[in-house]
């Protein structure tokens, strides 16, 4: 049961990977196959029903593209 | 019912950072904001861009700001709050503009004690013009007019800004922190709020030196860059709290 | 009020306190010391900000700050010290912010000396610092003349949102003259100051000051929005003085303290029946090329006489286009002429131009 929810700004982000070295669950990575309008690998959480809702993810975000929500 | 937790703060306009990715300015540039918007002071705050890959966080910051020229932006900072004492000022200053070219001007900013608040982006090099070496630079570190490492018998050891301005009496606080890590990215932020809230409370000037990354530059992908300033630049350059005002000192 | 005995340099401060300067920031430096010492001691009567900046360097750019934040500011120096402040005059008229700033030459190039000099004409009016951009520069001849355009001056300033620099010399600066401060100087109709970092206080959109324009086509169309200002400065702002000009043989063109001398020579020259007139710039940018068009049929030639080994005389040959012969003289680094060295050149010159 997901204790949390994080919503990404796709077009925002750089894929730059920080988020994901963060995440205390190892719950994030780039989107395969997929590039935003920047022509960047966004990222995605794969597996969301695990999130926690820490906000490590957002702390990293050097592009502030990430909204952390508490369910 | 969902909280949310964290949200894009209203401190920063929507405009996208034109910064590489991975790099850390945006990490500071949105704890700055936060911190402007937390504290509510966004409105009459009075911000400061810099020469350097910051050069343009005037489209970033939501709040009346001035570009000024390198180096100079404590000069610009006094000129502002000398004649609008009600608002808040601060600069946002890369370890080329502050540490180098502007070292006239951070020393007797700090040496009168202005009320104003400092941002210091320390990360080892000259990002705009190409990943040339800063006065930060550490010993044997390779950079574009280093080619074989940083050689302090020619260039110097790096300069230690934090240690340099806790020896000026009119320096009130003087702290050194680190984005390499979620708790250190907290722990920066309450750093940046006592740097403002010194100058709410007119007890003169505070300064927060960040150990800060530029993956391009330094040729390393953005979680190493992270990884080699926790384990490099934090021996050299030690965090923690330089100065305080008495009544904070623990 | 009635005319004071006053120092120069005490004069231009009292002036620029009297037309509102709210705020002053400057480095010492011979021969200008006495203005900022005046200002440190009179400035908390009228409410404004004293500081004495570390350098050149960072006093222009607190100007740069304080007149960002929409305020009345003002700045002197000598020319040594100008020169270190060229940096942050260009960021201010690429940023189009207003001040004042007066610069009491001195002999160069370098350290030069500490007599009174018109060596800074080609950094003045050519810019001074980088890029496409110009400040208003006075020149004037007297105190009374000097505290006059001094007020005027923070109200061209904030007109055209340009620097505006006050060229005098050290002999002006020095010199002792009985001076009215209260004199009644044209007043211009100022736009409000929209664009002064103030904080938002939550009323309008973020304001900027700045002078960075990435791209080309846009820092060329600012370029040009800025030479447009430039021509309007051109074509409404240049101030002369034509005297003596009814019959003259023969123009000087020379401001500041080499006019007071000029006017001596004219006299000398006068009584030998030898008539010559004289073009004064009051505004050495822009450069009065009106004037030019005054000057009458009966001259028969022009002669630059500066403080310095000819610069201005480029200016004059301009504004002449090929019309009259022109000819020079000068004395420099801190020498000044005695009037009887002005009228051999102008007999010489005279002289000259019968045998062509």
């Amino acid at each position: 049961m997901a204790k949390g929810k994080i919503t990404v700004d796709i077009d925002r982000c750089k894929g730059c990977g920080l988020c994901i070295e963060a995440c205390p669950y190892d719950l994030l990575e780039l989107t395969p196959d997929f590039v935003n309008k920047k022509g960047y690998q966004p990222m995605r959480i794969h597996t969301p029903e695990e999130c926690i809702g820490c906000a490590n993810c957002a702390m990293m975000c050097p592009d502030v593209c990430i909204t952390v929500e508490r369910l | 019912m969902s909280k949310i937790v964290f949200q894009r703060t209203k401190g920063l306009t929507e405009k996208e950072f034109s910064y590489c990715p991975g790099c850390t300015h945006g990490i500071i540039h949105r704890l700055v904001a936060e911190v402007l918007e937390e504290l509510n002071i966004l409105d009459k705050a009075i911000g400061i861009s810099p020469v350097g890959c910051a050069v343009m966080n005037y489209e970033f910051f939501n709040c009346d700001m001035q570009q000024a020229a390198h180096g100079r932006a404590p000069a610009v900072a006094t000129g502002i709050k000398r004649v609008r004492p009600d608002n808040i000022v601060f600069t946002y200053q890369g370890d080329g503009d502050l540490a180098s070219i502007g070292t006239a001007e951070i020393v007797h900013a700090a040496h009168r004690s202005e009320n104003i608040t400092v941002i210091f982006i320390n990360n080892a090099v000259y990002g705009m013009t190409g990943g040339q070496m800063a006065p930060t630079t550490l010993v044997g570190q390779k950079t574009t007019t280093s080619p074989f490492g940083r050689d302090a018998r020619l260039c110097g050891e790096p300069i230690r800004m934090s240690e340099l301005l806790a020896t000026i009496p009119g320096a009130t606080y003087v702290e050194r922190v680190s984005v390499h890590d979620p708790a250190n990215v907290r722990k920066a932020k309450r750093a940046v709020k006592k740097a403002f809230e010194i100058q709410m409370k007119g007890l003169g000037f505070a300064f927060v030196e960040f150990i800060s990354t530029c993956p391009v530059n330094w040729g390393k992908t953005p979680q190493e860059a992270l990884n080699w300033a926790k384990e490099h630049m934090i021996n050299y350059y030690p965090l923690g709290v330089f100065r305080e005002p008495k009544e904070d000192a623990q | 009020m009635a005319k004071v005995m006053m120092k120069g340099n005490e004069a231009m401060a009292l002036a620029a306190l009297k037309a509102g300067c709210k705020a002053f920031f400057g480095y010492p430096i011979t021969p200008q010391s006495e203005l900022p010492e005046y200002l440190a001691k009179h400035m908390p009567k009228y409410g404004g900000v004293f500081l004495q900046a570390e350098s050149e360097v960072a006093a222009i750019n607190m100007v740069y700050g304080a007149s960002g934040a929409g305020v009345r500011v003002m700045t002197s120096s000598s020319s040594p010290g100008i020169a270190l402040k060229q940096e942050g005059i260009s960021y201010m008229a690429g940023a189009e912010l207003p001040a004042v700033i007066i610069n009491v030459m001195r002999g160069g190039p370098g350290l030069g000396g500490i007599q009174p000099s018109q060596a800074d004409y080609k950094q003045i009016t050519r810019g001074g610092g980088n890029g496409d951009y110009y400040v208003i520069a006075y020149a004037p001849e007297d105190l009374q003349e000097t505290v006059n355009v001094i007020k005027e001056a923070f109200d061209v300033a904030d007109l055209y949102s340009n620097p505006v620099m006050i060229a005098v010399d050290g002999l002006i600066g020095q010199m002792m003259e009985p001076v009215d401060v209260d004199m009644e100087v044209s007043k211009r109709e100022l736009p409000e100051k929209t664009w002064a970092t103030t904080g938002t206080q939550g009323k309008r959109p973020p304001v900027n000051i700045n002078s960075l324009y990435l791209d080309p086509l846009n820092l060329e169309k600012h370029a040009l929005k800025l030479a447009e200002k430039y021509r309007l400065i051109k074509e409404n702002e240049q101030r002369y003085e034509l005297v003596n000009m009814d019959g003259a043989e023969l123009v000087i063109v020379a401001f500041g303290t080499m006019a007071r001398i000029v006017r001596s020579a004219i006299e000398l020259l006068s009584e030998e029946g030898i008539k010559v007139g004289l073009l004064r710039p009051i505004t050495i940018w822009p450069f009065p090329e009106k004037a030019f068009n005054e000057i009458p049929d009966s001259v028969k030639g022009i002669l630059s006489c500066e403080l310095s080994t000819g610069q201005m005389i480029d200016d004059v040959k301009i504004a002449n286009n090929g019309r009259l012969p022109v000819g020079f003289f000068g004395r420099t680094g801190g020498m000044l002429p005695e009037p009887e060295e002005i009228v051999s050149a102008v007999k010489a010159m005279l002289g000259g131009l019968k045998h062509e």
